[in-house]
């Protein structure tokens, strides 16, 4: 399903994060594509730039972050340092964003349809009952009542929420949709439905996709491929069953190792040692201070990616 | 389903009136808690002005039988609450046979004026220079201007206008310094009054504004600065909306909810509020007449004014509930909750 055309491309992406005491790297030259139809699921664990990433894309680094070298394509379009107004006219009709919070995603003071709408209208000249429609119709894909359409945020659970927020995320049919955690506020069965969602309407409109998360269960059910980051590095990209049968990079190992079991008791691994200060890495591999098989070399300069697999990407030294 | 509902008004107005019941029965009780008595207080000061009365037992007698304190506590109560329904707080005891009530309402529509106008002013002043602190897609030009606004805050008011007084009326005579009105016009509704009321009214109305946006503006700026962070503001911007949409309908009007709720408590104290601003520009309003009364110990009028802020504020809060759940949906009081 997924074609050969990249509808986004990051390439050699840096965003640092400039604070009185030196720049932070957040991201460090990330090398990512999505293609058409596809689902990328961007793994790591709190603070390893995920998000920084997808804000990035949507040109939405708060300050003092700041994109400072590489280049956002958007079907072919180079996006950084576009006008605010060029960017705005892109935003959502092109790549929209569903956000973390469920519980705190819509304006509380009004109404579903208005929030609903307003991002339609803000691209589109439609107004009066097929705007209503479209809204009507939107909710109903999703699989919520069309009562919704005239309820406040407050009224409704955070999984309808969430859902709402699917709706209005591929209202204009954008080619990505980048979604940051859209299942993390919620419990277990809830996550089920909106992932179920997700899919769904991602099936049905052959939207292409990031979805960010650290669950690494549930991204293995829904994307295509996964790309895993540590510290504002990449560290592994591949297609997800490739990722799981064969993870080359040891915190990819860890991470899958991390899953929990119900057959056996496992410690948990990947807490040992601590992430460098993000502001002045070290010389060599990334992951060098937690890797269980660090060795000199490690040290020395940074890892190259090497094709292991198919479209099976990884930097670490030992297959250097 | 947020809006009105007429169970939500029925409690409102409840409230309202018990509010208003409570605050008027502690006028009545304070004073009498005091222990001190009226009608021996006023032949102390009849005795100050002319050195010696005589049958002062006997005035102390006359005036409690006339003014009702001989009455048991009671029936007092009574009398007086159904007094305070008719704004009949009885005489003055500073200016005898004048009425309370006749002190108070020369002085009512010069503070409601100048006051409402001066509160109303400095929470827009306040809350839109708050609001664009604390946005941060303000232009930096405007973020570099702002602050200046706010330096008088820091000056009390009172200073505030002394300093306006001496320059503008004393050295420049741009202004007229004091008063409500200047002597040589006749008050009503003719363009010359009207004209010089507004002069008068000019420079207490800055003094007021200028000094007390800031705490507006510095208030609505952590408020402001609360919601740039919250994900349904971050949402706003990712969906391409022009960015007056996202301030004003994501951004001030979530976090003006605050600050109109601290404006509707401030609504009573407009009447006593400024007294110190009237004071300093001889302004004949009711700030000014409770200084007097407290000065000269008149009970009546004292407890007329303080009445009068109850009524006041109780009015402002019972507008502000029935409005809230217009502008905030998550209020209501409906007992169901939606599932």
């Amino acid at each position: 399903m997924a074609s050969d055309q990249k509808v986004l491309e990051l390439n050699d992406l840096n965003v640092h994060y400039f604070t009185p005491r030196g720049a932070v790297i957040a991201v460090n030259h990330v090398n990512l594509y999505v293609k058409k139809g596809e689902i990328v699921g961007l793994v790591g664990e709190s603070g390893c730039g995920k998000t920084t990433v997808a804000m990035s894309t949507l040109q939405m680094v708060s300050a003092p972050g700041r994109i400072v070298g590489g280049e956002i394509k958007i079907e072919g379009q180079n996006i950084v340092n576009l006008p605010e107004k060029e960017l705005r006219k892109l935003r959502w009709s092109k790549l929209a964003l569903i956000p973390q919070g469920a519980m705190n995603s819509l304006n509380p003071v009004t109404k579903i349809k208005e929030q609903m709408a307003d991002g339609i209208t803000a691209h589109e000249k439609i107004s009066g009952a097929a705007l209503r429609d479209k809204v009507l119709k939107l909710l109903n894909d999703v699989g919520l009542p069309e009562r919704v359409y005239n309820m406040f945020p407050h009224e409704l659970s955070g999984g309808m929420k969430q859902r709402v927020c699917i709706a209005m995320a591929v209202a204009l049919n954008p080619a990505v949709i980048i979604a940051d955690e859209p299942t993390s506020a919620l419990d277990v069965i809830v996550q089920r439905v909106v992932a179920q969602t997700l899919l769904d309407v991602k099936n049905r409109l052959g939207v292409s996709m990031i979805m960010i998360g650290h669950d690494m269960g549930l991204l293995a059910q829904m994307v295509d491929r996964v790309a895993v980051m540590y510290a504002g590095n990449l560290v592994e990209v591949g297609p997800v069953g490739s990722i799981f049968e064969h993870p080359y990079h040891p915190y990819t190992q860890l991470l899958i190792d991390a899953i929990p079991s119900t057959k056996q008791k496992k410690p948990l691994k990947v807490t040992e040692g601590l992430t460098h200060d993000l502001r002045n890495p070290p010389p060599g591999c990334c992951f060098q201070f937690r890797c269980p098989f660090v060795r000199d070399a490690c040290r020395q300069k940074p890892p190259e990616f090497k094709q292991m697999e198919p479209d099976h990407f990884v930097a670490c030294v030992q297959y250097n | 389903m947020g809006g009105l509902t007429r169970g939500y008004f029925i409690q409102r107005l409840l409230m309202f009136f018990l509010t208003i019941w409570i605050g008027v029965s502690l006028t009545f009780a304070i004073p009498r808690l005091s222990g001190s008595d009226p009608t021996t207080a006023m032949l102390l000061t009849m005795m100050n002005a002319r050195g010696y009365v005589e049958n002062a037992d006997k005035i102390i007698a006359a005036y409690k039988e006339s003014f009702g304190l001989n009455d048991p506590i009671g029936i007092q109560y009574i009398r007086y609450l159904w007094n305070v329904i008719h704004f009949d707080y009885g005489f003055s005891f500073a200016k005898f046979p004048a009425a309370a009530w006749s002190l108070v309402t020369p002085a009512l529509p010069w503070t409601l004026g100048l006051l409402t106008v001066a509160s109303v002013l400095s929470f827009i002043f306040g809350v839109t220079v708050g609001s664009l602190m604390g946005w941060r897609k303000t232009p930096r030009w405007l973020n570099n201007i702002l602050p200046v606004s706010l330096t008088f805050t820091s000056i009390p008011y009172f200073m505030f206008g002394i300093l306006l007084i001496s320059i503008v009326a004393f050295k420049l005579h741009w202004l007229p310094a004091t008063g409500g009105y200047s002597r040589d016009v006749n008050p009503g509704w003719n363009a010359p009054f009207i004209k010089d009321v507004l002069a008068h009214a000019i420079m207490p109305l800055i003094s007021i504004v200028i000094t007390s946006m800031g705490g507006w503006a510095l208030g609505m700026r952590g408020l402001m600065i609360g919601v740039n962070n919250e994900d349904y503001f971050l949402l706003a911007q990712a969906k391409g909306l022009s960015p007056a949409r996202v301030f004003f309908r994501y951004g001030i009007r979530n976090a003006i909810l605050p600050a109109l709720t601290a404006f509707a408590l401030g609504i009573g104290s407009l009447i006593g509020g400024s007294i110190l601003v009237e004071y300093i520009f001889a302004y004949p309003g009711t700030g000014y007449t409770l200084y007097r009364a407290i000065q000269e110990q008149d009970y009546t009028v004292i407890q007329t004014i303080t009445n009068l802020i109850i009524i006041i504020t109780a009015t402002g809060v019972l507008i502000l509930d029935l409005l809230y759940p217009l502008i905030d949906p998550r209020i209501t009081y409906k007992k169901s909750v939606a599932s």
